[in-house]
C-alpha cells in the first residue's frame, strides 16, 4: 500500500512539474552537461539534432535523455560517456559513438550505477568498448539497440551488455556484433534475454556466469568466435534459440560448464563445430532441439549425471556424440538420428533395434584428437561396424532405445 | 601411339562393363540427388563412394585389360612400333575411359539436378579432378603388377591386395601408430602419412572443402595451414600428379627389359 501511495505521488510530481530541457547548438543550453546542471528529477533533456563532443557525463538525476534523429554524442575515444547514478530513468534514441579504451578501466558507453525501474532504448552505441555496462542494479528494460565495436582482440575489446550483479532485467530486440562478448551476466537473476541477434563477436554471443533462474529465449547467436557460455548457474531455461556457424578449432553452438537443472528446449544448432560441449552438466533436459551439419553434435565431458536427451533430431552430423567415460549417468530416448540404419517391423514409428550413438571412432578421437584425419576412411567405417555390432569400448547402456524413425521438425 | 590409343579407347568403349561402370555411376548420382535433393550433400556421400570404388574398379579394370588383351599385344609387338608406344596407348585408354565414364556419370546427374547454380560446384569438380587422378593412378599400379607377373591369378591376387592395402590396412596401421605415438607431438607425422597414400589424400583434400576443416583443434591446424592455402593446394595436386609420375615411369623401364 505504502509503495502504491508512494509511486501515485511520484506521477503527481512528475507529471506536474517536469519539464523538457532542450540542447543544440543554437539553443540557450548548448551542452548536455549544463543541461543536467539545471535539471531536476522527472526532467526531460531534448537533444536536438548535432554531434555532441562530451564525455564523462555524470548524471544522478531521475531524468529522461531523449535525442532527436541525428543526435549525435562522439566520445572522442576519450573514455566513458553517460554515467548513470539514479533511478527511474531513460535514454532514448540516442546514438553514441566512439568510447576510449583502457586496459585498467572499463569504459562504457552508457554506464549505470545502482539503479532501479530504467529503460534505454531505441539506442545506437557504435564503436564502443563497454555498449551498456550496468552494476548493481535491478528492474530495467533494454530493448531495440544496436551495438557494436571494431576492435581486434579480446583484451582491447569489451562487452555489448553487460549486467554485474542484477536481477528482473529484460533485454530484448537488440543487435549485437562485433563485440567481446554480446551479451555478459554475471550475478544476475531472474531476467530475461531474448529476441537478440548477437553475431561476429570476438569471445561469446552470450555468456552467463554465477547467473541463476534466467530465461533466454528467440535469439540468434551466430558466427561468434566461441559460441554461446553457460557457466556456473542454476535454472536456467534456454529455448526457440538458433546458434549456427560457430565455426572454428575451439568453437561451439553451447558450452555448459557446471550447471544444474536448466531446460534446452526447441533450440536449433546448425553448422558448429561442436553443437554442445558439456561439462558438468547435472540435471537438465534436453527436448526437441535439432542438430544439423555440425561437427560433434554433442559432447560430454566428465561429471555429467542425469542429462535426459527426448525428441531431439540429430542429422547429417559428422559425429553425433562423443564420450570420455565410460560411466553412463544420461538417458538417451526416442530421438531421430539421421544416421540409424535399423528397421521398425511393426510400422509403429520407432526403430527394433537400439541406436549407440557413441562410435568407436568418436572414442578413438577422445583419446588422440589427431585420429580425426581418418575421419570418413573405409578402415573407419568397418571399425565403427565392428564396435555397432558387439560393443567393447564404448559404453554398453549408452544407446537409444527406442529410435524414431522420422524426424520429430519438420521445419529443417 | 594415339593409333593404339584410339583403338583401346573404342575397345573399352564398345565393351559391356565401361557401359555397366557408365550406368552405374549415372544411377547412383540420380538416385542421391533424388534423395535429398542437397547437392552439397550427396557430394559427401559420393567422395565415399569415389575414394574407395574408384581405386578398386581401376585396378582390376587395369589387371583384366591387361591379361584379357595379351594375344592383341603379342601381336602387336611383331610389329615395327615401339613397345612404349603401344603400352602407353593401352594405359591411356583404359584410364580415360574410366575417367570419361565416371565424369559423365555423375556429371548429368547433377547438371540436371542445378549443380551450375549451386554453391556445391567447387566441391564437385574438385572431387571429379581427385576421382581421376585415383583411376590415373591405380590403372598405373595395377599395370606394373600386371607386367611383373606372369600368372594371371597372382597378378589378380597382388592387385587386390595393393587396393586393399592402401584402401583399408594403411588407414589401419596409421590410426594404430597414432594411438601408440600419443605422447609425441604427432601433426607433422599425420601430415606426412596423409601425403604418401593418395587415397588418404584424395579423402583430406575433399574433406577440408566439406566438414572436418574446423574439427580438426589444434592437430588441424597445421592441415588447415596447410592444405588450405593455395601453395598446399599445388602441394597436394603435384604428389598426385607424382603418385601418376612414378609408376608410368616404372612400366616404361620394366618394358625396356621384359622378355614378352
Amino acid at each position: 500500500m505504502h509503495t502504491k501511495i508512494l509511486l501515485f505521488f511520484l506521477f503527481i510530481t512528475f507529471t506536474i512539474s517536469a519539464k523538457q530541457i532542450e540542447v543544440c547548438s543554437n539553443c540557450t543550453i548548448k551542452t548536455i552537461k549544463e543541461a543536467i546542471e539545471i535539471a531536476e528529477d522527472g526532467d526531460e533533456i531534448y537533444l536536438k539534432k548535432g554531434i555532441y563532443k562530451e564525455n564523462n557525463i555524470i548524471i544522478n538525476k531521475s531524468i529522461s535523455l531523449i535525442g532527436e534523429e541525428g543526435a549525435v554524442i562522439d566520445g572522442e575515444d576519450a573514455g566513458g560517456i553517460i554515467i548513470f547514478e539514479a533511478d527511474n530513468f531513460t535514454i532514448r534514441n540516442l546514438k553514441i559513438i566512439n568510447v576510449g579504451m583502457s586496459y585498467t578501466i572499463d569504459y562504457a558507453a552508457i554506464k549505470v550505477i545502482k539503479a532501479t525501474n530504467f529503460t534505454i532504448e531505441d539506442c545506437i552505441l557504435e564503436n564502443v568498448f563497454f555498449g551498456l555496462l550496468i552494476e548493481k542494479s535491478k528492474k530495467g528494460i533494454i530493448r531495440n539497440n544496436s551495438i557494436s565495436g571494431t576492435r581486434k582482440s579480446e583484451a582491447s575489446s569489451g562487452n555489448g551488455i553487460h549486467i554485474w550483479d542484477g536481477s528482473e532485467m529484460e533485454v530484448y530486440n537488440n543487435e549485437l556484433y562485433g563485440l567481446r562478448d554480446g551479451i555478459y551476466f554475471e550475478f544476475v537473476k531472474k531476467s530475461v534475454v531474448f529476441e537478440n541477434t548477437s553475431r561476429e563477436n570476438i569471445r561469446y554471443g552470450l555468456h552467463f556466469m554465477f547467473s541463476n533462474n534466467n530465461i533466454y529465449h528467440h535469439n540468434i547467436f551466430r558466427n561468434n568466435g566461441a559460441g554461446v557460455a553457460v557457466m556456473f548457474s542454476k535454472f536456467i531455461t534456454m529455448h526457440n534459440n538458433i546458434f549456427e556457424l560457430n565455426w572454428g578449432s575451439a568453437s561451439y553452438g553451447l558450452l555448459l560448464k557446471e550447471i544444474y537443472d536448466a531446460e534446452i528446449y526447441d533450440n536449433l544448432f546448425q553448422e558448429n563445430t561442436i553443437g554442445i560441449n558439456g561439462e558438468g552438466c547435472t540435471r537438465i533436459n534436453y527436448t526437441n532441439n535439432t542438430f544439423l551439419r555440425n561437427g560433434w553434435a554433442i559432447k560430454i565431458a566428465g561429471a555429467c549425471y542425469t542429462n535426459i536427451f527426448v525428441n531431439n533430431d540429430f542429422m547429417h552430423n559428422s559425429l553425433d556424440l562423443s564420450y570420455n567415460t565410460k560411466i553412463h549417468d544420461n538417458k538417451f530416448d526416442n530421438n531421430y538420428w539421421s544416421e540409424y540404419t535399423g528397421y521398425d517391423l511393426d510400422n509403429d514409428g520407432i526403430g527394433d533395434v537400439p541406436y549407440r550413438p557413441v562410435k568407436l571412432f568418436s572414442y578413438v578421437v577422445n583419446q588422440t584428437p589427431e585420429a580425426l584425419v581418418l575421419l570418413r576412411s573405409l578402415f573407419v567405417d568397418i571399425i565403427n561396424f565392428s564396435e555397432k555390432v558387439s560393443p567393447v569400448f564404448t559404453p554398453d547402456n549408452l544407446m537409444d532405445s527406442n529410435p524414431l524413425m522420422k524426424k520429430n521438425n519438420d521445419s529443417i | 601411339m594415339l593409333k593404339i590409343l584410339k583403338y583401346s579407347f573404342y575397345d573399352l568403349m564398345r565393351s559391356r562393363w565401361s557401359y555397366v561402370y557408365f550406368i552405374f555411376y549415372l544411377i547412383l548420382g540420380f538416385v542421391l540427388l533424388f534423395l535429398n535433393n542437397d547437392v552439397n550433400k550427396a557430394v559427401i556421400t559420393l567422395m565415399n563412394i569415389i575414394i574407395v570404388l574408384t581405386p578398386l574398379i581401376g585396378t582390376i579394370f587395369g589387371v583384366m585389360y591387361y591379361y584379357n588383351s595379351r594375344e592383341f599385344t603379342e601381336l602387336l609387338l611383331a610389329q615395327p612400333i615401339n613397345r612404349k608406344k603401344i603400352f602407353m596407348g593401352q594405359y591411356l585408354g583404359i584410364s580415360i575411359s574410366l575417367t570419361l565414364s565416371l565424369v559423365l556419370g555423375l556429371g548429368i546427374p547433377f547438371l540436371l539436378y542445378g549443380l551450375l547454380k549451386s554453391a556445391a560446384i567447387f566441391n564437385f569438380s574438385l572431387l571429379l579432378i581427385v576421382g581421376a587422378f585415383l583411376n590415373f593412378i591405380f590403372v598405373a599400379l595395377s599395370y606394373n603388377i600386371a607386367l611383373s607377373t606372369e600368372n594371371k591369378i597372382k597378378g589378380f591376387g597382388y592387385a587386390i591386395l595393393m587396393w586393399l592395402f592402401l584402401a583399408v590396412i594403411y588407414d589401419g596401421i596409421f590410426l594404430i601408430s597414432l594411438v601408440i605415438f600419443n605422447d609425441y607431438p604427432l601433426d607433422k607425422f599425420s601430415l606426412i602419412a596423409t601425403m604418401l597414400n593418395p587415397i588418404d589424400l584424395s579423402r583430406i583434400l575433399i574433406l577440408l572443402k566439406l566438414d572436418i576443416s574446423a574439427l580438426l583443434g589444434y592437430t588441424g591446424a597445421v592441415f588447415r595451414k596447410f592444405f588450405g592455402t593455395g601453395f598446399g593446394m599445388l602441394v597436394s595436386m603435384s604428389i598426385l600428379i607424382f603418385w601418376v609420375i612414378i609408376p608410368v615411369f616404372r612400366i616404361n623401364q620394366k618394358l625396356k627389359k621384359k622378355d614378352f
